[in-house]
């Protein structure tokens, strides 16, 4: 039989989900689908204070409901100890205190009681009577933030850190002597994740062993914190997390909610589901914090950056030490001779902060982007004029050259598509249907690198494959990727690639964060092909009646599904499944690893990932009305393995940015400290009527530095600089520069373009 | 959430009698009415309604909207909002009620949510609905936490030292501007009661929300027939594009002949503590020219006695915005 003709490569072709078949037809279960016999409910009692002391606490209502197993709080709840930060991704935790360690409440919301019932309707009722008495301080919840650390080094979540993150030259020296200065300072409101999947888990020991169905973005590291905290061995806990609702971050390490579930199973010796309230969303599963970012721009007149200044602080909790890096991409993204960057924390009664899509840098890029653009402004010079003029040719801050970056490409690209040389700079100068135009632009860009990453390979003796790796897939189309990559290593098609994730008992992955999770997982699984390929190699080699009998397994070689000789070239190739067959093996398999980026010594290259955005809004100075018109974004993210997950994810970025530009905000009562704007409809996000065409183009310059294929990630970059662009926009628009996010109406209502 | 006795009414004077039994038909009812359910369910899993015993309503047969023979319309209680919105008598004579309906809520709420319903719809002040902070509406004699707290969405008109919450309904300030009256059967018979009766000023007792006493029972709501000539819409301004409570909205309906306005009913919403009908601007707009001048006038006298709060100042500003170009919508020449 002759061999069909190579297919095509899987690799950068749409490729839609392969989950998507289970997603709309309900059969994907999420981690609260699981449900045991025997299981029960658990619901958290939430402080109503957000300062001061638990004084008492009245549980013998809910206890004696009918249905109640127990009320747990600090006396009964056992022991559970404290987990410690340990190598890379083990042991990372944003609220490190463990749930009724103490009788110190600080922050609204913090669990005090945890009430479990034989259904969650009791547990809820239950919850509701639990009485607490408190000893109340005033909380503080204050948004001016003050930096309120004073040692140069300070603690952070990834370990310690100098407050004077970055410097070079005489930054203060040479910002006095600049022809041009712009002094401003920006601020991002602390804002909620909310996807739409709620936290939850559901735990159920088995002897010493617990199995906790929750969904995480980094199930290994959840491992590793709950086997310290309840005094496991490591292989006594199994996470569990097939598919997750998205999680922009708030997923990425475990929380209280998680430990309790946990402690509360073991000490009724039966499964406990705990899914948390939208409410307590926004107390207890971390946040963006707010930032203020002073950025200070020192140029010559022609708009040569002469002196670049980023002092940001941004708010933390009482006890943790979160690191919200708003200058990450500050000291390289611009040529700029003298530049300091520092930062400070201000600690307030919330709860702590976590990642959140972008973390840093998404904060960073709309306090540096925004001052460019003023910077343009003030020098009547087009806002990417500017940027070409300062465009580094190299890292500057680590003095060495970037891998692969086409900023000025992305810039190009972008401006032809928008139109951008139809621009009139004047505020107030474009209209279109009686309405007034406004342009923005901002670039961006996004740290690239890889998580270390093991990867499962099988070939099956029915002719599918098998490719299992213990990472998530947390909306993003991480089951996509893997089959995509499995199939181009074994030339079997999508639909017989079989993937396996989201379970600590297959090879460790990589957490689904730093938009990492793509680029960590092709070295991982190009290694894993060629051991399995050594493998299927012997098999042919040692099989009595195999065509390859007599040949050894370096003469061999596989592709297209097929092993050949070879000098006898991929025609004489035979099927694996016939070789397995005849072997009456039922699969031969390989296992890759793959370090990652950060255990590198001396890397010899900065690798990040860049783009930009062009934005258009409408103002309606009659009612006071804008609205995002028209986006387009460019992005360099190395090779784009699938174009239509890829697109997916800048979209959605970018509407996730007309909220952060527009809407969305966490409001803190400062009487109590409490989230008070804690639901869906009065914490807005952009729904579908708010977002407009979005034009996303991707230039594909594959970056081998980071992988094989040249593959960076895309999660995050598509959030970073969009806000400043809308900003600007809106500037051009109704002559209103708006340094607060969310731009509200009542800032526009003082807009002087009235027609 | 308490847990709750639920029965179904077979018929309205089952309904009547059980709920007469309630010692009030305001916040703290212990008896309610349910049909679509999509305020109260809401409400009673917040804990800021605890019902014991609710009554569904939804199969009582009030489910009609009739054209009556004087050219108005009878639109039965449980009428769905979207089916009230896309009725054709109500997209050709009564356009601002229909655009009112869209304007509010999502497709799914709309498809649940009942005539009757959305006039009791409650506010979406949020300390009404944190049962942890003061509210003189949930629990009178509290306080108010909002009048020093987040206020930016709450009333400008119609407020007091006691309360300050909105209206959240966008059907009712269409309701308001049709001159709609709500018909009710009771314990002691029937009554009707034109909407800008029905809903109370919070005053000292911002409790009570509405004339309905135990066992009232809203069977349907009429319409007068659209003045000869007259032209009505809804205009609704929002921070985001849908699925918003309106910040500023308005109801018009308006004649003009000869470029002079001779009939005119005003009606603002997101800014009273009840569907707003400003007398003020009507009489502002009839007799004169339908100018832009004419409306500044109509909306200057409209928001004469606003008092906004420390957050809320610029509905001010916007509800007058609002209410011009909602006119200036409205009395532009017909489009070919």
């Amino acid at each position: 039989m002759p061999a069909k003709k190579k297919s095509k490569s899987p690799l950068g072709i749409k490729t839609p989900r392969v989950d998507g078949p289970l997603k709309v037809s309900g059969l994907a279960q999420y981690a609260s689908d699981f449900h045991f016999p025997g299981t029960l409910y658990a619901v958290p009692v939430e402080a109503t204070i957000a300062n001061g002391r638990l004084a008492k606490l009245d549980t013998a209502a809910a206890e004696k409901m009918p249905g109640v197993r127990a009320v747990f709080h600090r006396q009964n709840i056992g022991k559970i100890f404290r987990a410690v930060k340990g190598e890379g991704m083990e042991g990372i935790i944003d609220e490190r205190r463990p749930p009724f360690d103490d009788d110190v409440i600080r922050y609204y919301g913090q669990y005090i009681a945890l009430a479990v019932a034989d259904t969650f309707e009791t547990a809820k009722a239950a919850a509701g009577v639990v009485r607490a008495t408190y000893r109340q301080k005033k909380p503080n919840v204050a948004t001016d933030l003050q930096a309120d650390d004073d040692p140069a080094k300070v603690n952070t979540s990834f370990g310690p850190m100098a407050r004077l993150e970055s410097e070079r030259g005489n930054a203060k020296s040479a910002f006095t002597k600049a022809a041009v200065k712009i002094d401003h300072t920006y601020v991002t409101p602390l804002v909620t994740h909310n996807p739409i999947e709620l936290q939850g888990a559901t735990a159920m020991w088995d002897g010493d062993r617990v199995t906790i169905y929750e969904e995480s973005q980094g199930i290994f590291n959840m491992r590793s914190v709950l086997a310290q905290m309840f005094g496991l061995p490591k292989e006594n806990v199994r996470i569990i997390t097939k598919f997750v609702g998205s999680g922009f971050g708030s997923k990425l390490w475990p929380w209280t909610h998680c430990i309790l579930a946990v402690a509360a199973a073991r000490e009724l010796g039966a499964p406990v589901k705990l899914v948390i309230s939208r409410k307590m969303m926004f107390q207890t599963v971390g946040h963006r914090p707010r930032t203020q970012q002073r950025v200070r721009l020192g140029a010559t007149k022609t708009g040569k950056l002469v002196s670049l200044q980023h002092d940001y602080v941004y708010s933390k909790s009482i006890l943790d030490d979160y690191q919200e890096d708003c200058g990450e991409a500050t000291a390289f993204h611009y040529s700029v001779p003298n530049l300091r960057v520092e930062f400070g924390r201000a600690k307030r009664h919330t709860g702590s902060p976590t990642p959140m899509r972008g973390p840093g840098a998404v904060p960073g890029f709309y306090a540096t982007e925004s001052a460019l653009n003023e910077l343009a402004a003030a020098l009547e010079l087009d806002p990417v004029k500017l940027r070409i003029l300062n465009e580094p040719k190299k890292d500057e801050s680590l003095d060495q050259p970037f891998s692969s970056r086409h900023l000025l490409k992305c810039f190009a690209v972008g401006a032809k598509r928008f139109g951008w040389a139809k621009r009139k700079p004047a505020v107030g100068a474009m209209k279109r249907d009686g309405l007034v135009l406004g342009w923005g632009m901002a670039g961006c860009a996004w740290t690239a690198g890889r998580f270390p990453a093991e990867v499962n390979l099988r070939l099956r003796d029915d002719g599918t494959v098998r490719v299992a790796c213990g990472t998530q897939d947390i909306g993003t189309g991480t089951y996509t990727i893997l089959a995509q990559l499995a199939a181009e290593k074994t030339g079997v098609p999508l639909d017989k690639v079989e993937v396996a994730l989201g379970d600590t008992s297959l090879p460790e992955g990589p957490v689904s964060g730093g938009s990492m999770v793509t680029g960590s997982l092709i070295p991982a699984v190009y290694s894993a092909a060629e051991k399995m390929c050594e493998a299927l190699f012997k098999i042919a080699v040692n099989t009595p009646g195999s065509p390859f009998e007599k040949q050894k397994p370096d003469q061999l070689s596989f592709s297209d599904g097929r092993v050949f000789a070879k000098k006898g070239g991929p025609a004489k190739g035979v099927p694996f499944r016939d070789l397995l067959s005849r072997a009456n093996v039922h699969y031969v398999a390989g296992s890759g690893k793959a370090g990652g980026t950060s255990s590198e010594e001396n890397p010899k290259v900065s690798m990040n990932s860049y783009g930009c955005h062009f934005v258009e809004v409408t103002w309606q100075p009659a009612i006071a009305q804008l609205r995002v018109s028209r986006v387009v974004t460019v992005i360099d993210a190395g090779r784009i393995i699938n174009p239509l997950a890829g697109r997916n994810q800048i979209e959605g970025a970018v509407v996730m940015g007309i909220g952060m530009a527009l809407l969305e905000e966490t409001e803190y009562d400062p009487r109590n400290g409490a989230p008070i704007n804690s639901n869906l409809a009065d914490y807005m996000v952009a729904v579908n009527a708010d977002v407009p065409p979005i034009d996303v183009t991707f230039l594909d310059y594959p970056d081998k530095a980071v992988n094989e294929l040249g593959a960076r990630g895309i999660g995050e970059i598509g959030l970073a600089g969009i806000a400043a662009a809308i900003t600007d926009a809106t500037y051009h628009a109704t002559g209103v520069r708006v340094r607060e996010l969310p731009i509200k109406i009542e800032d526009l209502l003082t807009s002087s373009i009235l027609r | 959430m308490k847990a709750f006795q639920l029965t179904r009414a077979s018929d309205s004077a089952y309904a009547i009698a059980a709920a007469a039994k309630a010692t009030t038909a305001q916040q703290g009812a212990e008896i309610r009415f349910i049909a679509g359910g999509t305020t109260l369910l809401d409400l009673m899993k917040l804990n800021v309604e605890q019902p014991e015993t609710l009554i569904d309503i939804s199969r009582l047969p009030f489910d009609q909207i009739d054209e009556s023979a004087d050219g108005g319309l009878t639109i039965g209680s449980n009428v769905r909002n979207s089916d009230l919105a896309h009725h054709s008598a109500v997209k050709r004579d009564y356009a601002v009620l229909s655009e009112a309906l869209l304007s509010g809520a999502s497709a799914q709420l709309r498809n649940m949510a009942t005539t009757a319903g959305n006039l009791l719809q409650r506010t979406r002040c949020m300390y009404f609905r944190a049962t942890d902070m003061a509210c003189n509406k949930r629990d009178p004699g509290s306080g108010c936490a909002a009048i020093d707290g987040a206020n930016r969405s709450l009333a400008i008109l119609g407020t007091s030292r006691h309360c300050i919450a909105t209206n959240p309904s966008d059907m009712n300030v269409a309701l308001a501007a049709l001159e709609a009256t709500i018909h009710l059967r009771g314990t002691s018979g029937e009554r009707s009661v034109p909407i800008g009766d029905f809903h109370l000023l919070p005053g000292n007792t911002p409790e009570r929300e509405t004339v309905l006493k135990p066992g009232d029972l809203i069977t349907h709501v009429t319409l007068p027939p659209p003045p000869k000539g007259s032209r009505s819409l809804y205009l609704k301004l929002r921070d985001r594009a849908s699925y918003e409570f309106a910040l500023a909205s308005a109801a018009i309906v308006i004649t003009v002949a000869k470029g002079k306005v001779t009939h005119a009913r005003i009606a603002l919403g997101g800014v009273g503590t009840k569907p707003w009908r400003s007398t003020e601007a009507e009489a502002t707009l009839e007799g004169q020219l339908a100018t832009e001048e004419t409306f500044r006038k109509a909306a200057e006298g409209a928001l004469r006695d606003a008092k906004p709060q420390s957050q809320n100042g610029f509905k001010v500003e916007l509800a007058k915005r609002c209410l011009i170009h909602a006119l200036m919508l409205a009395t532009q020449p017909p489009k070919e």
